[in-house]
């Protein structure tokens, strides 16, 4: 009560909360910032695309409450125009390169946001299946994306103009920068007023109404949000790998970052990093060994097992069991 | 002239694919009344209810508050106006904390809350205000439990102390101690009749006790349509009332109607 405003004990133990989350993720960062130490950056880069697609589609279906199934879209746009800019101008530097396929990316979100962000539940997944279907077969038909073999050889180029990405080093501290660039600013999204009313809004969206909050508009801001980091998402992946291609569009695509959000912990900031590494070792692994071509199934049956016995997902449970044992 | 009444609905009619639920009412709530929406099940108070706060559409009909149309208005757009409603299933905000729930009808005023890039401890300047209001309504004590935690008599007070955090002028009430024990009743009754005071109150309810202690006026639907209206004594004797009351065969009742 010294402050001018009273901090509750729940509060209290909220801020404390924070300040071990922090220290949690400096941890992380110190780590992830070692990692290519002992693990293949390629690797790791690809982890952490899918982590930030993945956060990005949990900020929609965790705090927002919507489930997306066309946000493989955002993804495939962020891609495609970053590999057509680049390719096409060489002058361009790859963070502007990046800009212009997240800013096209949000553009696409704002579009397919006002078609479908007055339907609700399985309504709003199917408008935005049909959508990104559009958009996929777009991509095959358009003359510019190379159509079934996608876009290769799309050039690093050099970060600024002054830094050269053509090393997988340099390359893989860009793309955790803007992992964590993306993760700050779900966690701010999150955590602010805005993320205050979106979470009533998924709590009880009449009841938010009914308070005066016009849930419409503030839907579709999360949304555009979101799809612009899933753009940011896919347009950092083909500098990483040189290549758009079509099965970041495929509905498949969709179906998998829920996979990831689901198995890491829906709702929770880290669980779908968490997920999306899970599920990128996985295929990564599995399709090495001599039963890669069961990856589909595998990956199917954890999804069955996790829905099943760990609904909160991976981060979720975990979590649960700290708040049982340390309360 | 009509200025004394700060809402009314002048031959509302909803009509659901031929049927008509509700059906050319005409509803006056004089300002500072506490006014009851009463009939037996089906007559149509919910629909009522729901037409008022623009969660549906009316097919015919005005609807007017301090003499100014808002049938067009979006169900959000007459909160702001200061009509605000609460639902016959209490709603919370489950997983957000009592003081949380409270806060986030608090916040709309700053303007902020589409500030995405701001920090939420930008809000915690409204925490003493929002315990304040749950102090009224006797939940200082739960300020931080997660809602889902609390019992039920406690999360309609709550609802009441979130309503209350947009200072409504009309606080409209949609069967507010439905499904509650009677200890619980009588606390919502003294808390209504305590929040009233400045402000109008329109309330859809079944329990007559409650009907008699809060309301001044009453209006009773039958059939979608205005069977009686006055104050409990009035509408009490009324052998019409009466009679949708207590189930008498249909021909009588058209005749009574009639």
């Amino acid at each position: 009560m010294a402050t001018t405003h009273s901090l509750t004990p729940a509060m209290q133990r909220q801020r404390s909360a924070r300040m071990r989350r922090n220290m949690l993720y400096l941890v992380l960062l110190g780590l992830a910032l070692l990692a290519p130490l002992a693990i293949y950056p390629v690797f790791l880069m690809k982890v952490l695309c899918f982590a930030l697609f993945a956060c990005a589609f949990n900020l929609l279906l965790g705090f927002a409450g919507l489930l997306s199934f066309g946000h493989a879209a955002f993804l495939a746009t962020g891609g495609y125009f970053t590999g057509i800019m680049l390719s096409s101008y060489p002058g361009l530097t790859p963070e502007a390169g990046i800009l212009i396929g997240t800013l096209a990316a949000v553009v696409l979100g704002t579009f397919f946001g006002v078609l479908s962000i007055r339907r609700q539940g399985i309504y709003f997944a199917m408008v935005t299946l049909a959508l990104a279907q559009m958009v996929y077969f777009f991509f095959i038909q358009a003359p510019f994306t190379g159509g079934e073999d996608g876009l290769h050889g799309v050039p690093r180029g050099e970060l600024f103009g002054l830094i050269s990405l053509s090393d997988n080093l340099p390359m893989y501290y860009f793309v955790l920068t803007v992992f964590v660039i993306g993760f700050a600013i779900i966690q701010r999204t999150v955590h602010s007023p805005f993320g205050q009313v979106l979470k009533a809004i998924r709590e009880n969206e009449p009841r938010a109404v009914s308070l005066g909050y016009n849930v419409d508009a503030y839907k579709l801001v999360a949304f555009v949000i979101s799809a612009g980091l899933a753009g940011l998402a896919g347009s950092t992946k083909t500098v990483v790998f040189q290549l758009a291609s079509l099965t970041d569009a495929h509905w498949h695509m969709s179906g998998e970052v829920i996979l990831m959000t689901l198995l890491g912990g829906v709702g929770t900031l880290f669980g779908p990093v968490v997920g999306a590494g899970l599920v990128v070792s996985l295929q990564t692994q599995l399709a090495q060994s001599p039963i890669g071509n069961w990856v589909s199934v595998i990956l199917g049956a954890i999804f069955v097992i996790c829905v099943l016995s760990f609904r909160s997902g991976i981060v979720g449970e975990i979590q649960k069991l700290v708040r049982k044992n340390f309360k | 002239m009509t200025q004394e009444f700060i809402l009314e609905t002048r031959g509302l009619t909803k009509e659901f694919r031929g049927f008509t639920a509700v059906d050319d009412v005409n509803l006056r709530v004089r300002e500072g009344h506490i006014h009851a929406l009463i009939g037996p099940n089906g007559a149509g108070k919910t629909t009522v209810f729901n037409l008022l706060t623009k969660f549906l559409p009316p097919t015919r009909g005005e609807i007017l508050y301090r003499g100014k149309p808002i049938t067009n208005m979006r169900a959000n757009e007459i909160a702001r106006l200061g009509l605000v409603r609460s639902f016959q299933i209490s709603a919370v905000f489950a997983h957000m904390t009592a003081m949380e729930n409270v806060r986030v009808a608090l916040q709309r005023r700053l303007g902020t809350s589409f500030h995405f890039w701001k920090s939420e401890k930008s809000l915690e300047h409204l925490n003493d205000r929002a315990i304040e209001l749950l102090d009224e309504v006797g939940l200082k004590e739960y300020a931080d439990v997660l809602t889902v935690e609390m019992p039920y008599g406690r999360k309609r007070a709550l609802e009441v102390a979130t309503t209350l955090a947009l200072d409504p002028t009309v606080m409209l009430l949609d069967e507010p101690t439905q499904g509650m024990g009677a200890e619980d009743v009588d606390r919502i009754v003294e808390l209504i009749r305590r929040v009233s005071k400045g402000r109008t109150v329109l309330m859809v309810e079944h329990n007559l006790s409650v009907v008699s202690r809060l309301c001044d006026r009453i209006t009773v639907l039958a059939r979608g349509s205005v069977l009686a209206e006055g104050d409990y004594e009035a509408v009490s004797r009324d052998p019409r009332v009466r009679e949708a009351y207590m189930g008498s065969d249909a021909e009588t009742e058209e005749e009574a109607s009639a």
